[in-house]
């Protein structure tokens, strides 16, 4: 049971083959058994989670359940949850038990999902190993001694070894599907404002958004039709109605498509600037098979020029931890949260404070932000970013206009060892080389699973679309994976 | 030595929204500590600023008040920025504020000081909330936090440094008071603090380079600025004459001592880290909502003063007093409504009795008894009524005086079960004491022959030139009406029958 999909989930829960309660339980026990191990829950409350599974369960009685009733879901532990201890991977908010749900919190448990944990992230989603956690690092499933990914590495841990069916996760430069690609599931992280960004601890605010960590771009669609649409507590979310991204899941791209070749008029651009120096050819492989096995399914390949992509790392590393320094200083030991027991006056608490809450990446991040906000050096740094960031969002419309959706590789490498990166931030920092450039666009990403690397490593394929083509990007993502088994392997945990 | 003292304002309307502006929790003013702060005001985790429309339609009828209505100087996209810097009453660590596209750019108030009209050009207008009140005292030597104000919306009106003196700057901040309790976008309450001003101030030689500003603070009381402002100017004369130069500084103003003192100088500035808030979308405005706004702003004060000159020929002087705030001119326009019965023609000396009578007594009293601009003890329907009667002849002006006068007072001290008097009240009270004149012709014709037989040798002497002999006769005749008799009537019957 813990290796079907949500989907077959659903249908086993409204046909009475098993209930909520019993498939918790399912899930609480394997989470048991390996969380020492791999540390991807920050939080597991059996009590709460089974209460949740048996309120699903009578109203699957009554019939009055959705699609999603009874679903056991993780979610990150960057959604406020209410009465669930919420730390955003923090000393800072070791303590903070959340007096409201957040937006997507609140979606999923209106649906009928079972909140089966909080999972385990980089510190206020800050690092791309899920090393920065207080809570400790989070291992990859498929080899112990690697890392995950991050910032969504407990989530991606959590469902690459079924130790939940999906999760919630979110992206601020690679945190969904870096972690997605590391661990060989299935990650999407919508259009900018699709996702409400309400009860979701802010990291840089304008590339923020929510998505899904699932075991398939099926199930994805599944859980994002659930998460997206209009919120008028964040001023950011598009007022779109939400829309059923299954619906079109297994049409073929266009009418003309046929059986074998559904993706018959699909254009997928290659990026050359992603395909070269940095590159680990392992990855490469499987991404250019992935993409003849595109091509099997009737797409055509065009090559596409994002001339400013270099330009991305360096911008992001401006404006993300400008907009983090200003969001992070409501963590100030006024109000809730860590406080040093020891202080003489109000500067030195806030210092001492904040020196002992936060972590050593989180305050690189604030002292970076803080100096590029700072008198004389706002336009030398956080403008010219602001304008390359533009440049870039052009580039990608001008690669829209001869392609349908962007393909590559979703990192440069397969999860590397743990600690190998830990002291180089600038390395660490390039893991989100591909990813980046489309999130200061705002655009929609994916990355699936497309093979493995010499060491038995997943691979991830990057899959981009223009904006608001989520259900496009995942009919795409779908019927490869109709073709393909690489999403149904599991680690052998 | 002579000295010029050049002043500029900013100042802090609290708009009279029910909610906060980026959240739905309640502005209303006293509440217990904390219990009007939601999660967005206390800045949990996770949470998202959302902009409170009539914050802003209150900030777009200011500019367009401030404007003549003309909208030019209404950014059609505004930008929010966040001001960062730490402090406990400060929740989110940073103030969402304006910066670089305030949502009001440019504007005017025209101010009347002794020297006569001068306009004072404004800077700017923008949105920005409050933050929440450190409590200093009662906590055993801890602090207490109330974050019932945090998120407040105020509009931050910035004049250019126009004024040359205190008296000057009172008078500017007294206009933009009476104008935004005008177009009720702010109810002026200052104890309360929802009205109050920081003034930058610096003195040069007449026609020199501007010297070096210092900005007073915080001050909630026009009385402050005014002590606040001269003692700051006499105080930099003095160190500049005394050979020392002047710091830029912000400083704060000591009621009790009537002395400014230095909180932090220039080199302790901070930096604020400007930059948009990412949380929130540039602030459009479209000339739909804008022609909306205009359309439900009404008559402005000037708009009104223009009127009562035009068509009540007022004189300006006049005119001016009676639209220093809204409900002053409601109030004169109430009273001219009920001094004269419906369909009756209004005339210039109507106008003119109505207008000396607020002026000169209603404004008196009001302001003797430090009421505010919208408490009248005397509602404008029974000062009316008793003017009508006053001007028909049936009382006297000494007895409408008396009657007025009587009338605050009772009020005042809650005697009425009639808020502000009643026609019917001032009926009886002029029946029981037998307060009404005679004005009836003929039954003044008939006392003034009487008067006329009774004392012919005043009417001997009066036809001989002496004037002392009319007042006799008109003496004589008053006393046969009992006092009640019109003197312009009596006084016009008199004059015919004796044929001057």
């Amino acid at each position: 049971m813990h290796n079907a999909t949500v989907s077959e989930l659903s249908a086993a829960l409204t046909a009475g083959k098993i209930s909520s309660a019993e498939l918790t339980k399912l899930f609480l026990e394997r989470i048991g058994q390996l969380n020492g191990v791999l540390n991807a829950f920050v939080t597991v409350d059996a009590e709460k989670s089974l209460a949740q599974a048996r309120a699903a369960d009578e109203r699957i009685a009554r019939h009055e359940g959705s699609r999603l009733t009874g679903i056991p879901i993780a979610h990150k532990d960057i959604f406020c949850a209410r009465d669930w201890l919420t730390t955003c991977g923090s000393k800072m908010l070791a303590n903070f038990v959340s007096p409201y749900d957040a937006h997507v919190i609140e979606r999923f448990n209106a649906a009928g999902c079972v909140i089966l944990g909080k999972t385990n992230m980089d510190e206020f989603a800050m690092g791309s190993s899920n090393e920065t956690s207080y809570f400790g690092p989070v291992k990859n499933p498929w080899d112990q001694t690697c890392v995950p990914g991050g910032s969504s590495g407990g989530s991606a841990a959590a469902v690459a070894p079924r130790r939940a069916p999906p999760a919630t996760g979110t992206h601020t430069g690679g945190s969904i599907r870096q972690p997605a690609a590391l661990t060989g599931i299935t990650g999407i992280k919508p259009t900018y404002g699709r996702v409400s960004r309400y009860g979701m601890i802010a990291f840089a605010s304008s590339l923020d958004q929510g998505g899904v960590m699932a075991r398939s771009a099926e199930d994805a669609a599944l859980l994002l039709s659930e998460m997206a649409g209009a919120d008028a507590r964040d001023s950011t979310c598009v007022d779109m109605a939400a829309e059923d991204y299954t619906r079109t899941l297994r049409q073929p791209w266009t009418p003309d498509g046929s059986s074998d070749r559904p993706l018959q008029g699909l254009r997928i651009g290659l990026p050359r600037e992603h395909f070269g120096e940095g590159l680990a050819p392992e990855v490469e492989v499987a991404v250019r098979a992935a993409v003849a096995e595109f091509e099997k399914l009737g797409a055509s390949i065009v090559d596409i020029n994002l001339p400013n992509s270099p330009l991305s790392v360096p911008a992001y590393y401006v404006i993300a931890p400008a907009e983090a320094s200003s969001n992070l200083s409501r963590f100030d030991g006024v109000r809730y949260g860590y406080r040093a027991p020891d202080y003489a006056d109000l500067l030195d608490m806030y210092r001492k404070t904040r020196a002992q809450g936060f972590g050593a990446e989180v305050k690189r991040r604030i002292l970076i932000g803080t100096y590029v906000l700072s008198h004389g050096y706002y336009d030398a740094y956080y403008l010219q970013a602001q304008r390359i960031r533009r440049l870039i969002a052009q580039d990608f419309d001008a690669a829209f206009k001869c392609c349908d959706l962007i393909a590559g590789p979703t990192s440069p490498t397969v999860a590397f060892k743990l600690g190998a990166k830990a002291s180089d931030p600038v390395q660490m920092y390039l893991n989100d080389i591909y990813t980046i450039p489309a999130n200061l666009a705002g655009l929609p990403g994916m990355s699936i699973p497309c093979g493995f690397g010499s060491g038995g490593l997943p691979v991830g394929l990057h899959v981009v679309g223009n904006y608001y083509s989520e259900a496009r990007m995942l009919c795409a993502a779908s019927h490869f994976q109709q073709a393909t088994d690489w999403h149904t392997k599991a680690p052998g945990v | 030595m002579e000295w010029e003292t050049v002043i500029g304002l900013e100042t802090h309307a609290q708009l009279s929204t029910v909610s906060k502006i980026f959240s739905g929790a309640s502005t209303a003013f006293g509440a217990a500590p904390n219990t009007q702060a939601c999660g967005v005001d206390i800045a949990l985790p996770g949470v998202l600023p959302v902009i409170n429309r009539g914050a802003v339609e209150r900030a777009i009828r200011f500019g367009l008040a401030a404007n003549g209505k003309r909208a030019d100087n209404i950014c059609r996209r505004s930008v929010f920025a966040r001001k960062n810097y730490f402090y406990p009453d400060l929740p989110k660590g940073y103030q969402i504020s304006q910066y670089e596209l305030p949502i009001v750019s440019g504007g005017s108030v025209s101010i009347v000081t002794r020297s006569g009209e001068k306009i004072i050009r404004l800077t700017r207008a923008h949105l920005e909330e409050d933050a929440g009140k450190s409590l200093h005292e009662d906590f055993q030597g801890m602090s207490g936090i109330d974050l019932n104000r945090a998120g407040t919306p105020l509009l931050e009106i910035v004049s250019e440094p126009d004024m040359r003196s205190a008296e000057e700057a009172v008078a500017y901040a007294k206009a933009l008071h009476a104008l935004v309790r005008w177009i009720g976008i702010c109810d002026g309450n200052m104890q309360e603090g929802s009205f109050r001003c920081d003034a930058n101030v610096s003195v040069r030689r007449p026609g020199g380079p501007l010297g070096t500003r210092r900005e007073i603070k915080n001050l909630n009381s026009f009385r402050f600025l005014q002590q606040a402002i001269e003692y700051e100017v006499q105080w930099q004369i003095d160190v500049i004459e005394g050979g020392g130069t002047i710091g830029q500084a912000t400083v704060l103003f000591d009621a009790d001592s009537g002395k400014t003192r230095e909180m932090r100088s220039k080199e302790d500035a901070h930096d604020y880290r400007y930059f948009p808030d990412p949380d929130l979308l540039p602030l459009e405005v479209s000339d739909v909502w804008i022609d909306e706004v205009r359309a439900a702003i009404g008559e402005l004060p000037g708009e009104r003063k223009k009127r009562f000159q035009e068509s009540m020929a007022l004189s300006e002087y006049d005119a001016g007093v009676l639209t220093n705030d809204r409900e002053t001119g409601d109030y004169f326009e109430g009273v001219i409504g009920a001094s004269l019965a419906s369909g009756e023609a209004r005339d210039r000396a109507d106008f003119k009795l109505c207008a000396n009578w607020v002026i000169n007594e209603v404004l008196a009293k009001r302001n003797a008894d430090n009421l505010p601009p919208w408490q009248f003890a005397v509602s404008d329907d029974t000062l009316g009524y008793m003017l009508g009667l006053l001007r028909n002849g049936d009382i006297s002006a000494r007895t409408t005086k008396d009657l007025f006068a009587e009338f605050w007072e009772a009020s005042r001290a809650k005697k009425f079960s009639v808020q502000g008097g009643s026609k019917s009240m001032v009926d009886e009270l002029i029946a029981s004491r037998g307060l009404k004149q005679v004005s009836d012709t003929a039954e003044i014709e008939s006392i003034i022959d009487q008067v006329l037989l009774a004392n012919p040798k005043s009417v001997e002497e009066f036809r001989a030139g002496r004037e002392k002999a009319f007042n006799a006769l008109v003496g004589q005749a008053m006393k046969a009406t009992k006092g009640k008799g019109n003197p312009a009537t009596i006084n016009g019957i008199l004059r015919r029958r004796l044929g001057a």
